[in-house]
């Protein structure tokens, strides 16, 4: 009797486990979806999945669109500079906008910012 | 084999130098890499599409996956209007593609680690957007440095940094295609350096040796994921880039 009645207790505790069990696994999987969904979705931008292939080329690519801002905004000053003769102001008012346009670059390129022309985003949604 | 790691990028002539108008022309190990590049993708695709077979045999199959490849990428970033620039884009996919590849067999030359043909490469997709755009879009096109939504007394600075960003572009797509190539195959020649100076040490420096070999040997691992990465990377820049081009106005 009291054998017959842990059996039963016994097969209740697995299937509320089963159950349970069952149930979190449907939760993981619906989690994967959903993230598997919004992967795929983003990846739309093409350029994400470049990036993230990699943090190496992650880090590497935000780092050269700085730079390049920087140098475009210096070469730019010195230019008009060495063309208007007027000293250090074209250099001054260029490398600082040069590094606006760098960090709006990273901005950008990292995604922070939903860009209105780097963005692929935006491309996607208008063709689909 | 040489210890300096920076001789592996020296150009050499390989034909007699011709004047012409001031120029030095020749034929050099570069160029001839270049044309290697052209006649391995040619050859490699004319012979891939030679048979035309409704079930692709195995060179098929990559000329078909490759193709497939990039047409998807072309289209989710810049559009089904973006294919017509479809030939350009997998031209350039290709080159680099391969450059990046036959570079990292030993004793051979990387044309990408020469920032000459990055910035050759990427001004070229500039120029392209550019024009493209103004024979487009007319005077359009400028909406690209005009985002919308933006006060009027703040415009000018705007403007001007959306300006310096897009001139930047030919800068930093050049620049990461190059370095990369160049620090991978620097990185690799000092490990390969490491190994030949350790084993030159008698039996403990061969054990020694074996520390940077197994390094040499992840390294390369690493570099062809790199030269594969680097490539499409150039290329879906392109991509982006050639969007702007097509759709200037948001």
């Amino acid at each position: 009797m009291s054998d017959d009645a842990r059996g039963q207790h016994g097969d209740d505790g697995n299937a509320r486990t089963d159950e349970a069990a069952l149930s979190a696994r449907l939760k993981r999987l619906s989690e994967r979806l959903a993230r598997d969904q919004a992967g795929r979705a983003s990846d739309g931008a093409g350029e994400d999945r470049a990036t993230t292939a990699s943090g190496y080329a992650r880090g590497f690519r935000l780092s050269s669109e700085l730079v390049a801002g920087v140098l475009v905004g210096g070469g730019i000053g010195w230019l008009i500079d060495h063309w208007l003769g007027i000293a250090p102001w074209g250099l001054i008012v260029f490398l600082l906008l040069g590094f606006a346009a760098g960090v709006l670059n990273v901005m950008r390129s990292a995604g922070v910012v939903p860009g209105n022309s780097l963005d692929g985003g935006a491309a996607k949604d208008r063709n689909s | 084999m040489q210890i300096n790691p920076i001789e592996q990028f020296e150009i050499h002539n390989l034909s007699p130098v011709l004047h012409v108008g001031g120029h030095e022309i020749a034929f050099t190990n570069s160029a001839a890499y270049m044309l290697t590049i052209v006649l391995v993708v040619s050859a490699l695709f004319i012979g891939a599409t030679a048979r035309r077979a409704v079930i692709p045999g195995r060179l098929q199959s990559v000329a078909e996956m490759t193709y497939e490849f990039v047409a998807n990428t072309l289209r989710s970033s810049a559009g089904n209007e973006g294919m017509k620039f479809f030939p350009f884009v997998f031209t350039l996919f290709m080159f680099v593609l391969f450059a990046n590849l036959i570079g990292l067999i030993p004793y051979s030359f990387t044309v990408t680690s020469q920032l000459i043909i990055t910035v050759a490469l990427a001004f070229t997709v500039f120029f392209i957007v550019v024009g493209y755009g103004f024979w487009r879009h007319g005077f359009h096109f400028l909406n690209l440095f005009v985002p919308k939504g933006v006060p009027i007394y703040i415009l000018p600075v705007i403007v001007a940094i959306e300006i310096l960003s897009f001139l930047s572009r030919p800068i930093s797509h050049s620049v990461r295609l190059f370095a990369n190539m160049l620090a991978g195959h620097i990185t690799l020649q000092v490990f390969a350096g490491f190994v030949i100076m350790l084993a030159g040490w008698g039996v403990i420096g061969w054990f020694g040796a074996a520390l940077p070999l197994i390094m040499v040997v992840l390294l390369t691992a690493l570099e062809v994921l790199v030269a594969v990465l680097q490539a499409y990377v150039f290329a879906i820049l392109t991509c982006i880039y050639l969007n702007d081009a097509i759709h200037p106005g948001h």
